[in-house]
């Protein structure tokens, strides 16, 4: 629901201000035309607490019925109505109050200012509805903009949860059917890898987005999962991975990297059949945390022209959802060398 | 009875290694670690049967077993493979979920062993590979075999496909190769806003196309950047023009 103006402090306090000033200029007024202070005074008095009940009016009628954008004579018809209302009544009042016996004339002088009287009345109040339809129009539209403000938020927060939630079953699957291998021959190893993977696991079960992570937990996790991989496919591979001391308490996303490292090593080595080396650098580049990691690939047989390839989409979408820019992910093919590139912008 | 693994991840290969001592009539004879080992092996021992996983480097494993002349029986294992497993169950003497355990293996190995005694009718791989589902990856490329050496062909260095005898015979920028398939096969494999039927026997991948004439009556021919002629039939050219858009 909307605000009424009468609630914001700053639209009431100049709205008093100006009513007060109003009547102010009428008592003059009526004073400089010769009838007594306290006349003059009443009658001020009278006229601009009717047209304050007609502000009040105006303001709740529109509050709750805004006319459609083809019904403005409904703005007109409003105003001439109130301010009939306003002045007749005035009249009434100060006429029922003050005969001739008190101030010779005055009665008179109702009669023949009733119609300046009503077209004042009809002006300022024509003023306060449009004032009135403006802010309501003003107001409505900042409710719907923030409805579809969180709506969107809800959105992005659901997808981004999604995004980080694609792990793959095969690589779960597969890790298990590793553990059970292990389990006969090496029962020390089956256990740790159980180990290894349940961390794993409670790593990417972390919630809100907005928690972002030290380089140095990133890493941690990451190792976790390089290890594991290395028992699943033996010698064919090694990791390599070089950072820059100052980068550890840099913040990143949680989870961000392990879908460009699952990347890198799927198509390191589905991609071939010989010894794999994945290696990935951390730098800090400027503003900016910058990882960048390396695998092979085969030129012949690969298509890494059609886009980035190597389905880093989802890597892509969530650093545009975060920072609202697509030049965060870079990739390269040169030399059998498949090179991405990922910059983190740094919070505050 | 003669069997081979192949499988890329060593664990899994011990696994099915250790399942197997418990089955004495069973002779392990090779571990391959890759379809192109597999092809080797399958020639020079000649299995009965092959655990094979679908998840290899370079080729997988419904692209090993079309490089082979007469596939022995399969077992398949894998993780999770939402592109295969719904075709297994019709196709396959069985498929092991990884991971297995030792009852499941001995059942599958169980179904296999009865199927031999009885000489039951084997299972037709060949109709199994032609219905199964690709991959996208599976969908960009060809994997054949030209003298002993296997050749993997991304389908854009495709020019055209003709059809010879029970062949289907790809011409692409490298030469041409020959494929024991059909053309339906390739109707339904290959990416159809790419590639078009323009003729019984003919197949083009339509980036190739540099023109169309008129040719005889009602009848076209496609010249390709390669300066080559391919005929177009009158329903041919009509689908030529719904996919190009004119």
């Amino acid at each position: 629901m909307v605000r009424s103006p009468i609630t914001v402090s700053k639209f009431r306090n100049t709205f008093f201000g100006w009513w007060a000033v109003w009547a102010l200029l009428q008592g003059l007024l009526i004073y400089g035309y010769g009838y007594p202070f306290e006349i003059a005074a009443i009658d001020s008095i009278v006229t601009n607490i009717l047209m304050l009940a007609a502000c009040w009016m105006v303001t709740n009628i529109l509050r709750f019925y805004m006319p459609e954008k083809d019904r403005k004579w409904y703005i007109l018809f409003l105003s001439i109505i109130l301010s009939l209302m306003v002045t007749s009544a005035a009249k009434w009042i100060l006429g029922y109050a003050y005969t001739d016996k008190f101030s010779p004339g005055y009665s008179l002088f109702l009669s023949n200012s009733f119609c300046i009287r009503l077209c004042i009345a009809f002006l300022l109040i024509g003023c306060m509805t449009i004032i009135c339809v403006l802010w309501y129009t003003v107001e409505e539209e900042q409710v719907n903009r923030q409805r579809k403000e969180d709506a969107e938020r809800l959105s992005r927060d659901a997808e981004l949860y999604k995004l980080r939630q694609q792990l793959q079953p095969h690589f779960l699957f597969n890790s298990l059917n590793s553990i059970s291998a292990l389990i006969s021959s090496q029962p020390e190893q089956a256990r740790k890898m159980i180990y290894q993977l349940s961390d794993f696991l409670r790593a990417t079960l972390r919630k809100e987005e907005e928690q972002w992570v030290k380089m140095e937990e990133e890493l941690q996790t990451l190792e976790l999962y390089l290890d594991i991989e290395k028992v699943r496919f033996g010698h064919r591979l090694t990791t390599f991975i070089e950072k820059d001391n100052a980068c550890l308490q840099m913040q990143l996303p949680p989870m961000l990297l392990q879908p460009v490292m699952e990347n890198a090593i799927k198509f390191g080595l589905y991609d071939t059949t010989d010894v794999v080396t994945i290696s990935m650098f951390i730098t800090k580049e400027n503003d900016y945390l910058k990882v960048v990691v390396k695998n092979p690939f085969d030129l012949e047989t690969s298509t890494p022209k059609r886009g980035t390839g190597f389905g880093l989409n989802s890597v892509k979408r969530r650093l545009y959802l975060l920072f609202a820019r697509n030049d965060l992910v870079e990739t390269e093919a040169e030399d059998h060398i498949f090179t991405t590139s990922i910059r983190i912008p740094q919070q505050g | 009875m003669k069997a081979i693994i192949i499988d890329d991840e060593p664990l899994a290969r011990s696994i099915i290694k250790e399942y197997l001592q418990h089955h004495p009539q069973i002779q392990l004879l090779a571990e391959c670690s890759d379809g192109f080992e597999g092809v080797k092996a399958i020639q020079q021992y000649q299995p009965d049967l092959i655990f094979l996983d679908i998840q290899m480097p370079k080729i997988n494993g419904f692209e090993m077993l079309e490089l082979i002349e007469q596939p022995p029986q399969v077992i398949f294992t894998t993780a999770f493979d939402e592109y295969a497993i719904k075709a297994f169950e019709s196709h396959a003497v069985d498929y092991l979920l990884k991971p297995f355990s030792r009852e499941r293996f001995d059942k599958a190995v169980g179904k296999w062993l009865a199927q031999e005694n009885n000489g039951a009718a084997k299972v037709n791989l060949t109709s199994f590979l032609d219905s199964a589902v690709r991959t996208p990856a599976e969908q960009q490329r060809v994997v054949v075999k030209l003298s002993g050496k296997i050749s993997i062909i991304p389908v854009d260095d495709i020019h055209y496909l003709e059809a010879a005898d029970d062949y289907v015979k790809i011409h692409t920028k490298g030469g041409s190769f020959l494929k024991n398939k059909t053309m339906g096969h390739f109707e339904t494999v290959l990416n159809k806003d790419q590639f078009v039927r323009t003729h019984r026997s003919y197949m083009i991948n339509i980036s190739e196309i540099t023109r169309i004439d008129p040719y005889e009556k009602e009848n076209h021919l496609a010249i390709l950047r390669s300066g080559v002629r391919v005929p177009v039939s009158k329903a041919g050219y009509v689908k030529l023009k719904a996919v190009l858009g004119i």
